[in-house]
This record gives C-alpha cells, sequence and structure tokens, in this order.
C-alpha cells in the first residue's frame, strides 16, 4: 500500500549536495549523475525528512498522483 | 525503518575540523586543503559524479551536526536567490577570481617582488596577524605565502558557511558552495542527454 504523500524534486535548483540522500529513511532518494536529485516514488513515504534538509528548498511534499503508483 | 551503517567516511567531519586546527600551529599544513579542492574536481571529471559532496565533504557533515544534532541552526528556509543559478555561478566565478589572485600574489613572492606577508585575509578584506605559525626559512617563501592565501581562503569560506547555517538550514553553504557547483557543472556536461 503507498502512502497518500509523496516527495518531488525540482532539478533545476537542486545542488545535488546529498542531504536528502543521507536522511531519507527508506534509501528512496538518489543523487542522479551528480546532476539531481531523483525518488523512488514507490520507496517514498512523504515523510518529508529530506524536504526539511534541503537547503536549495527544491523538495516539497505533495499528494501523491496516479502516475506515481505505476 | 532500519538505521543507516555508518562508514568511515561518515566522520569526515574530524577532518574538517582538524585542517583548520593544524593551521593554527604552522600554516604550511593548509596545504592539506588542496585535497579538497583536487579531489572533487578529479571525481567528477573521471567519474562524472559528485560522490565527494554526497559522502566525502567533511564541511558539509561539519554543518549537519552543528546545525542539526548541535542545534546551532534556526532551520529558517534558505532564501531562494542563494540557490538559483545566476548567484551561484556569480559566487563561483568570484570565487575562482579571488583564488586567480591568491595565486598571482604567491606568483609575486616567488618571483621577489613583494615579500612574504605572515598575515591572513577574513572575506578577502580583514587583514589578520597569524605570524606565530610560520617561522621564517622553515620553506621557501612562496609555500608559505600560498599558505596563508588558502588558509584565508578556506577559512573565509568556513565562516560563510558558519553564518548561514545560523541563519538558515544548515546545509545552506552546500546550495552555493563554489566547489560544488563546479563539480555539478562538469557532471551536467558529461551526462548531457540526461539533463
Amino acid at each position: 500500500m503507498l502512502s497518500k504523500k509523496v516527495a518531488r524534486f525540482e532539478q533545476s535548483v537542486c545542488a545535488a549536495c546529498g542531504a536528502c540522500v543521507k536522511e531519507c529513511p527508506r534509501s528512496a532518494v538518489a543523487i542522479f549523475k551528480g546532476c539531481y536529485a531523483a525518488v523512488a516514488a514507490e520507496q517514498c513515504v512523504g515523510c518529508g525528512k529530506c524536504a526539511k534538509i534541503c537547503p536549495t528548498g527544491c523538495i516539497v511534499i505533495e499528494e501523491r498522483r496516479n502516475e506515481d503508483e505505476n | 525503518m532500519k538505521t543507516k551503517k555508518k562508514r568511515w567516511y561518515d566522520y569526515l567531519w574530524i577532518w574538517s575540523m582538524l585542517y583548520f586546527a593544524l593551521g593554527f600551529f604552522n600554516i604550511l599544513f593548509a596545504w592539506l586543503g588542496m585535497i579538497d579542492f583536487l579531489l572533487p574536481l578529479a571525481i567528477a571529471l573521471i567519474g562524472g559524479n559528485k560522490w565527494f559532496c554526497n559522502h566525502l565533504c567533511g564541511r558539509g557533515q561539519l554543518f549537519s551536526l552543528l546545525g542539526g544534532r548541535l542545534g546551532c541552526s534556526r532551520g529558517k528556509p534558505t532564501p531562494r536567490w542563494m540557490s538559483m543559478k545566476w548567484f551561484r555561478y556569480g559566487f563561483l566565478v568570484f570565487f575562482l577570481a579571488m583564488f586567480g589572485t591568491m595565486v598571482f600574489q604567491t606568483y609575486l613572492v616567488f618571483a621577489g617582488v613583494n615579500s612574504l606577508k605572515e598575515a591572513i585575509k577574513l572575506f578577502w578584506t580583514i587583514r589578520v596577524p597569524w605570524d606565530w605559525t610560520y617561522t621564517v626559512g622553515m620553506a621557501p617563501d612562496w609555500i608559505a605565502q600560498f599558505s596563508f592565501g588558502f588558509y584565508s581562503l578556506m577559512l573565509t569560506s568556513l565562516l560563510l558557511g558558519l553564518i548561514v547555517m545560523v541563519f538558515f538550514k544548515p546545509r545552506t553553504w552546500c546550495a552555493f558552495c563554489p566547489m560544488g557547483t563546479m563539480t555539478q557543472g562538469i557532471c551536467k556536461l558529461k551526462n548531457k542527454e540526461h539533463t
């Protein structure tokens, strides 16, 4: 059963510092080739820890959409 | 949820503190900071990733520790402009210009035009005597001049990071860290089809 919320990343603002990766309790976040952070939506529980630590504010916690479930 | 296993590189914040402590006793240790300059670039150029920022940056870990676990940060959102491209790349250009000036000062001492100045400069303007950390003759003057200049750069950036850590989120420095911007730029160029 997937959570109702999920983290979303604004990749153009992300500094790829990796703070969110360390903070994620589900190991759902990864830095993609040193360019930006990306989340595995099916792993994410929308806890918001990544958004809280992110220094650029590029992460928002939103309601899960249908496409996240695929 | 399982706790993440700590690895040796999770303790590199100790290295970050040790570096500044060593420079307080002998300025020649400032050269060790070149590791923090060259290693991220090498990793980005060869590996095409930011493994240094993500795992090996002692400074980022130090800010996380002080601002996070030790509660020295207000944790307010970072102002948006600090993570905007124009500011990040602008700060990178400024930082590289200051680095270039420091290398030129070293050259002037090497060429015998200027004499060695046993002082550091904070925020590129405030001259602070630092003469107890060096005895003339320990090394060629230009080696010492580079040490004072490089330590100034490292200490200034640490202080900037600490200031923004206190006011905003613990790792606000990472939003506009020149090394981070530079390595991310390299990764974006190397992995162009994905960005």
